[in-house]
């Protein structure tokens, strides 16, 4: 991971390498390096599947962090490339032209954390929610719990115990 | 609501002007009606003993517990020899089980699906989450009571049950038909509008028909 | 020939054992099928249950007429198929409504059930089921072309059209049966029995799993019980002229029961034994495989 590091380093502008796994590292790319660094890495080193594509919200900070997760098949290893986006008004390229299926995690991004991704074909379509009328539920200033109160009818005397407390408690009564 | 199913106005080949609405459904504008049953008590009791020896499940596994579904029709457990067969369609079903969580996107389908099938028809919710929501008491997109939205003759609990559980549940079902308290049909019919209001507060783009019949 | 009014009631008897012998029947060839995949399966009486039950569910709804006529086509082909073959060689009471050139009538019989179900699917509306009966009429096609070679054949063979006096020329003897006298024939007919019994691998058209259940996808209460009442009524009659033909008929009602139940088996061999056919793949079985079978047993008369 290290020399091929090295070696991207040489042709591309990179942020921090992150090894995880002897066959797993991340590395930080700039919004505009993404495009050319996937292609080169997808034609030249081999890395021909796209695993995943996924969003992480750094609420406090203001930003949105986008993951590429690539698999080499023959390597036997993967490498992650992430793209830090301003958390308002984020917008990234879309990526379908290289991988198709991309198509499909944009959309889902466009539904669930509401980044953009212009030219993507049918991204602005339904993905799982049907009539959403709320900010995209996977950002984090999202609350959950108040939305389902508010929009759903709760069976009333619902209890909750915790599991560790509970089986505690019906094992060992007597420790108290 | 999709661009297709809006009302528009569409210029035909030889340019007559004509307005479609592909929501309108003719066949749809009745609600459903209260199915009385056999005038004669001693057949409707037959009646109801046969529907109960022959239970039909609509194949629509809605959440994580239709895997639990699957074991029964193996040679582990086998439930054809209790009557209980899995049909794939609607039309021939006779009961109807929610298995596990419903999202409102799932929820839509699931009523469409009610009602086409044939009065007499029974629902099961399956696990815990169509009780009360179970571990996805605070989604943002799943129903936490199932019985505000179709009328459920039974519940199984457990968070998944198996499918000794179920096994059991039919036996249960079989005597609440046998009993003649299953009429979840004619139940969903007489309070059709408070059903219809309940599932209109979730799903919030109705984009179908008002009763699919 | 004058008609004797005592037939009607006699045939009519027929058809009732022949509903109650093909209700336990197709319970029992299930029952055997769930025993090759270590199932108890259903009970025996599961098929009345299943009748009972469909005729007691109270709502109904119709998507026109030809809808309300696919069942009865499909329940007349059955019936009509029963009624005008002889049931029982030799016997007054159970030859039913057979006449001289009945022979003609049966083979048309056998299409006619599944043309009216094309026609009420077709109304149903649903498209699965336009693409179900589709898909059912090209095979069924498809595996009639060797059945009605092999009739051809075997009519060629006995200078007759009339079932009864194909059965009187096999009788004497196990050897005077058809299947030894013309075996390309009878071959290539079972070939053909294989493709209508409706079991794999040539259920493509019904499996629930494939296409939801092709052609009754819209079928529901009454009406499925028509075309269940049907689907019992059918593989026995459309068995007892594979028995008139080939196999030297039958002389009494156990001798029948028996004989059904074999043929039956046939079917039933294969099918737990063979996967699935796609439907390009049956047809091109039917035509590479039994075909030829049957224009061989034609030129061989």
């Amino acid at each position: 991971m290290q020399t091929l590091y090295t070696k991207l380093k040489q042709l591309f502008k990179l942020g921090e390498l992150t090894e995880q796994r002897q066959d797993l590292a991340f590395i930080t790319v700039a919004q505009e390096q993404l495009r050319p660094l996937l292609l080169h890495l997808r034609d030249r080193e081999g890395f021909t599947h796209l695993v995943l594509l996924t969003a992480v919200d750094w609420m406090e900070e203001g930003q949105f962090q986008l993951t590429y997760l690539l698999n080499d098949r023959a390597g036997a290893r993967d490498i992650g490339l992430r793209v830090m986006l301003p958390r308002d008004s984020a917008t990234m390229d879309s990526i379908h032209d290289i991988w198709p299926t991309a198509a499909t995690y944009q959309r889902e991004l466009r539904e669930m954390f509401g980044i953009g991704f212009p030219d993507s074909p049918g991204v602005n379509d339904e993905f799982i929610l049907e009539g959403w009328n709320d900010i995209p539920p996977y950002r984090r200033d999202f609350d959950t719990l108040k939305y389902s109160e508010e929009n759903y009818s709760h069976r009333p005397d619902r209890e909750t115990t915790d599991p560790a407390q509970h089986m505690k408690q019906q094992l060992y009564p007597d420790e108290g | 609501m999709k661009e297709e199913l809006k009302k528009r106005v569409i210029k035909g080949p030889d340019g007559f002007e004509f307005e479609v609405d592909p929501l309108q459904d003719y066949y749809c504008e009745a609600p459903p009606t209260v199915q009385p049953a056999a005038y004669q008590k001693i057949v409707e009791k037959i009646f109801n003993w046969a529907r109960s020896e022959s239970i039909w499940i609509l194949g629509f596994g809605t959440g994580c517990g239709a895997i639990e579904m699957r074991p029964l029709m193996t040679p582990r457990f086998d439930a054809y020899r209790f009557g209980v067969q899995w049909r794939p369609t609607p039309r021939q079903a006779n009961l109807f089980i929610i298995s596990g969580y419903l999202s409102t996107k799932t929820l839509k389908r699931a009523i469409r699906s009610y009602e086409q099938m044939q009065n007499p028809k029974y629902v099961i919710g399956l696990g815990s989450c169509t009780i009360n929501g179970g571990m996805y008491w605070d989604s943002y997109n799943t129903i936490k009571r199932l019985d505000d939205y179709l009328p459920v003759d039974l519940y199984i609990a457990g968070c998944m049950p198996r499918p000794e559980a179920l096994l059991a549940g039919f036996e249960e079902m079989k005597k609440i038909i046998r009993a003649g308290k299953a009429e979840g049909g004619n139940l969903y019919a007489e309070n059709f509008d408070w059903y219809k209001a309940n599932q209109k507060k979730v799903i919030h783009d109705w984009d179908m028909p008002e009763h699919s019949w | 020939m004058e008609f004797e009014w005592i037939k009607i009631p006699y045939s009519l008897l027929t058809l009732f054992i022949v509903i109650n012998f093909g209700l336990l029947l197709t319970a029992l060839i299930q029952k055997i099928g769930a025993r090759v995949g270590r199932r108890h399966g259903i009970p025996i009486y599961q098929n009345y249950i299943d009748l009972i039950k469909n005729y007691a569910i109270r709502s109904s709804i119709t998507h026109g007429f030809m809808f309300y006529l696919g069942p009865v086509f499909r329940l007349s082909g059955g019936v009509g198929l029963l009624l005008f073959v002889p049931t029982i060689y030799g016997s007054e009471m159970f030859s039913n409504l057979s006449f001289a050139g009945d022979l003609i009538l049966a083979l048309y019989f056998v299409f006619f059930g599944a043309l009216g179900m094309a026609l009420g699917a077709g109304e149903s509306g649903h498209p699965h089921a336009a693409i179900g009966v589709s898909r059912g009429l090209s095979q069924m096609t498809a595996a009639e072309l060797p059945f009605a070679l092999a009739v051809f054949s075997v009519a060629l063979q006995y200078q007759t059209l009339s079932v009864t006096d194909i059965v009187a020329a096999q009788q004497g003897g196990v050897l005077n049966w058809t299947l030894f006298t013309n075996p390309f024939a009878v071959t290539a007919a079972m070939f053909s029995f294989l493709g209508s019994m409706m079991r794999p691998p040539f259920d493509v058209v019904l499996a629930p799993q494939e296409i939801p259940i092709g052609p009754p996808t819209e079928y529901h209460s009454s009406y499925l019980a028509l075309m269940q009442t049907n689907r019992v009524i059918f593989p026995v009659a459309k068995i007892v002229i594979y028995m008139n033909l080939f196999f030297g008929g039958a002389a009494s009602w156990p001798v029948f029961f028996l004989k059904v139940f074999l043929i039956y088996m046939v079917s039933v061999f294969v099918g737990v034994a063979f996967p699935r056919f796609r439907v390009e793949q049956s047809i091109r079985w039917f035509l590479i495989w039994a075909m030829p079978l049957g224009i061989l047993a034609i030129v061989l008369v």
